[in-house]
């Protein structure tokens, strides 16, 4: 109940609309409270984790900087920096788009966290590293191509 | 059993930079084993939380595709050096680990 009562305080401007949202059933009471629920991450497709975020009219942002190698020689390790220069971030999700589960993690950001989040992937071959920022209600979106020399993930 | 965490956490103007290190083996549960060929249960931290001082600053959830020994960064703004930074984490078989840092 704390999560959803932290919520509520801190978007005082943006409750209403959550709210409206929540009526509408637009957004599942469960989405409207801490990020991604647990069902995002078992998605196996990007539409599919998109949908279980309710990310999927994210629009393209040129103010998110994703930093990482254009080659990664271990995929197993990958270096990822997601920068989102969006006023009022609240969400960053990493989504590896051809993993077999491409949600990787999503960070909620309260209390002062800055729109930054660098942490370390495993991808299983080339493909687009995405991020998702979520601000002021809104889900943007950027991506980069990541080449992968060796996958990290099984096999 | 879980391993010990390292934070580091140190002032950059009136933004703390905050640096966890977690030991884990982060097993997607996609992995087989190479001798007998069977899969390797999945084993992974699922949520985070960071806070300073109380107050929650990061909730994160978390997927095998994060590597091995996960690194998190991330940046909180309005600290001041002394203050306590607490992380906690919590995998899908329900281990937990917590430890804290003063930020430097």
């Amino acid at each position: 109940m704390n999560a959803l009562r932290r919520n509520v305080l801190k978007s005082a401007a943006g409750a209403g609309t959550v709210a409206v949202a929540v009526a509408a059933g637009l957004l599942k009471p469960t989405m409207a409270l801490a990020g991604a629920p647990r069902t995002a991450f078992e998605a196996k497709s990007v539409g599919d984790a998109l949908k279980g975020m309710g990310a999927t009219a994210a629009a393209d942002s040129k103010d998110i900087t994703i930093k990482a190698p254009d080659i990664a020689e271990n995929g197993a390790v990958v270096p990822v920096e997601v920068t989102s220069s969006i006023a009022g971030t609240t969400a960053i999700a990493i989504i590896s788009e051809k993993n077999a589960t491409p949600l990787v993690a999503d960070f909620d950001l309260s209390n002062g966290a800055q729109g930054f989040i660098s942490t370390r992937i495993k991808m299983g071959q080339t493909s687009l590293v995405r991020a998702v920022v979520t601000a002021g209600g809104k889900t943007y979106t950027a991506a980069k191509e990541v080449k992968v020399t060796i996958g990290g993930c099984g096999g | 059993m879980a391993e010990p965490m390292r934070i580091r956490a140190t002032m950059a103007g009136d933004v703390a930079d905050v640096k966890v290190l977690m030991n884990h083996t982060m097993e997607t549960g996609l992995r087989k084993d190479s001798k007998t060929g069977q899969l390797i249960p999945a084993h992974y931290i699922t949520d985070v939380t960071a806070s300073v001082n109380g107050a929650k600053v990061l909730d994160a959830g978390m997927s095998g595709g994060i590597s091995k020994n996960p690194y998190l960064g991330f940046k909180v703004k309005g600290p001041k050096a002394g203050d306590k930074v607490v992380v906690n984490w919590t995998d899908n078989k329900g281990d937990k680990n917590t430890a804290e840092a003063t930020i430097g």
